[in-house]
């Protein structure tokens, strides 16, 4: 991709866990590479613990990789260059009620982000731009929210003021950590459909994080399903939904409830139990939950197959 | 449909506020017949969870029961003491809540917890509930090694699952879930959903399962509920609700999730927030949000009419109804 404005390379994140005799390594992240093209929407999708926010976190500087590195709009991005660069990879994060100060107006956090990252825009003129941010993600008459608190706001309003927020610095990458996942189901699709409308009108690039692959599939131009840390396969969404190929891509699938269709068989016995990632051991993270695990699989990591041009799936059952 | 194990008749719930009492559930009333499942879905704050509550006598203040009776095998659970309510506890209607990390003591192990439950509302032997106990964790696919696990050592589907063997401990009709498979990851939340419906149809136990994501239930419950304001907007067989929706409040809803397999296309949702229940509008609950309002829906409150088996709170589809016939 040559306008990729993201390109990570085998990102690593360890954490250590347990005590004196316990002690062990988690595994969050292991070794991921991917990249983002500007103007598009990427959904890194994977079920809790598959190191999806950790992903998020190390990008936006919350904290240091432990190995690996990533580029952004052409430049390396090591701990001092993240540091001074917040604002130019703005997080949207999951608890729209947590995620705002509740003693100030919804204008100030607005506002001083403008003052922040914003110089070229004169102080008399920062309130009309303030309130041209929060129309743009639909939150009109403009002045009057900038005017109220937040406890004035319902859920699905506070999170598109986080993307406002968020678009506040003029970012070319939006890092949205499950932003829909705390609002009612009526309220979710409007906010998907900002992310859409900001994609298309700003060309601002979202890094989508979920855990829901119907939504991925309704605003992602492309898919990263994560297992474990690992990417198990990615793709053009159309591809990935269209003609899973990794098992637990197909699992995943196969498990999400779809009302709109008529049910499906209930094939196999998996429980659902999370992966280790504590001192993991070689090879494939899913095996011990792989209908077609092989002798390999449990000896050396799977490397990426490319089954086209934009699929890749990480899976030895995977022909090309 | 088979004689009810529940009817539920005009339940009112109230909630004091320093601005007046809000009513959480306004004049809910539906039949469960034995070993039926009943889902219950709506939004945050519609009342679905304060129903439960009130079906299972578990309210605390500032709710406060308003009215209405809860008819549980005739009995009335309303005008019981606690003692006597006591006796239909666990042994007749058991309560599966929503986070079981809460739920769960995490200073005491399931097994522990299994026989706690047990004393309380048994007379068996120490062997007898050891029996019990293991039996109940193998129907929810758990080893008998985890009677003397903790919390903490279990995942979080296998928690729900001990929540689960621990609710049907003394087999009782009807099993309440309050939201059992809203922390799960999707694999973990289809296979409890799978085990549920294996025993249910293995034990004959009824189910009323209250959800925001209707999409969990689709595939498995006998009959939908759509709650909106504290109110039954639409009850009917859950194909038909999903297929056909009557209300557009439940239509909206249908339109509001897009689909992983079917059709793509751009969705809307619906536009606006759920009414204050402190100070309610005039008519219908749903007409500041509903684009077919008229006049008669602003001032008159609609009443649930049931249409064959299934029950729709709407003047528009009343009066589509009136002409059709």
């Amino acid at each position: 991709m040559p306008d990729a404005i993201l390109r990570v390379q085998d990102l690593t994140r360890l954490f250590r866990v347990g005590g004196f005799r316990t002690r062990g390594q988690l595994h969050a992240i292991d070794e991921v590479s991917f990249e983002v093209a500007s103007g598009e929407i990427v959904a890194l999708v994977g079920e809790s613990g598959s190191g999806k926010s950790t992903i998020a976190r190390v990008l936006a500087g919350l904290y240091p990789a432990t190995s690996g590195s990533f580029v952004f709009e052409g430049k390396a991005m090591g701990r001092r260059e993240v540091r001074a660069s917040r604002g130019d990879m703005p997080m949207v994060f999951q608890d729209p009620f947590g995620s705002i100060n509740p003693v100030l107006r919804v204008g100030h956090a607005l506002l001083r982000s403008l003052k922040l990252h914003r110089p070229d825009i004169k102080r008399a003129d920062r309130f009309a731009e303030a309130v041209a941010l929060v129309e743009k993600v639909g939150l009109t008459p403009g002045e009057e929210v900038l005017r109220r608190y937040p406890h004035e706001l319902s859920g699905g309003q506070r999170q598109r003021l986080g993307f406002a927020q968020a678009l506040a610095s003029r970012p070319s990458l939006i890092l949205a950590d499950e932003p829909v996942s705390m609002l009612d189901v009526s309220i979710r699709i409007g906010l998907l459909n900002v992310m859409k409308e900001l994609r298309d009108n700003e060309g601002v690039s979202i890094l989508y994080i979920t855990h829901d692959l119907a939504s991925a599939r309704y605003v992602a131009d492309r898919m990263i399903v994560l297992y474990a840390g690992r990417i198990a396969e990615e793709g053009l969404t159309t591809e990935v939904i269209g003609s899973p190929q990794h098992p637990y891509t197909r699992l995943l699938m196969s498990s999400a409830p779809d009302p709109h269709l008529a049910p499906t068989a209930f094939e196999g016995d998996d429980l659902g139990e999370p992966p280790k990632v504590i001192n993991p051991g070689p090879g494939c993270r899913f095996a011990p939950r792989c209908p077609l695990a092989m002798d390999q699989c449990v000896v050396t990591t799977p490397p990426m197959v490319a089954l086209s041009a934009t699929h890749h799936a990480a899976c030895y059952a995977v022909k090309p | 449909m088979s004689e009810p194990i529940l009817q539920v008749r005009d339940l009112r719930v109230e909630y004091a506020t320093p601005a007046g009492p809000a009513q959480a559930v306004g004049g809910v009333s539906f039949d469960l017949a034995k070993g039926e499942f009943l889902a219950i879905v709506g939004e945050s704050g519609c009342g679905k969870s304060t129903l439960l509550f009130a079906v299972a006598q578990l309210l605390t203040y500032p709710g406060r029961l308003a009215g209405g009776e809860v008819l549980f095998d005739g009995v009335d659970f309303t005008t019981l003491k606690p003692e006597e309510l006591r006796l239909h506890r666990w042994r007749d209607i058991s309560v599966v809540m929503q986070s079981a990390m809460n739920a769960l003591n995490p200073t005491l192990t399931i097994g522990a917890q299994l026989t706690d439950a047990c004393k309380a509302h048994t007379e068996w032997s120490d062997e007898k509930i050891a029996q019990r106990s293991a039996e109940v964790l193998a129907m929810v696919a758990i080893d008998a090694v985890h009677l003397k696990s903790y919390p903490f050592q279990l995942s979080g589907g296998m928690r729900q699952r001990a929540m689960i063997a621990m609710a049907l401990l003394l087999e009782p009709k009807l099993v309440i879930m309050d939201e059992p498979t809203s922390a799960l990851d999707v694999v973990a939340q289809r296979s409890l959903m799978h085990q549920v419906e294996t025993l249910r149809h293995q034990l004959g136990f009824a189910v009323i399962f209250v959800t925001h994501d209707m999409s969990v239930v689709s595939h498995y419950s006998d009959r939908l509920a759509v709650m909106y304001a504290g109110e039954i907007v639409e009850l009917g067989p859950t194909r038909q609700v999903f297929d056909r929706p009557e209300h557009p409040y439940s239509q909206g809803l249908m339109e509001a999730f897009p689909s992983l397999l079917g059709e793509s296309k751009q969705l809307t949702g619906i536009a606006g927030n759920p009414p204050s229940l402190v100070d309610p509008p005039e008519g219908c609950l749903f007409a500041p949000r509903c684009a077919y309002a008229n006049d008669e829906c602003r001032s008159v409150r609609p009443e649930l009419i049931a249409y064959g088996n299934h029950q729709v709170r709407c003047h528009l589809v009343a009066r589509t109804r009136k002409n059709d016939a």
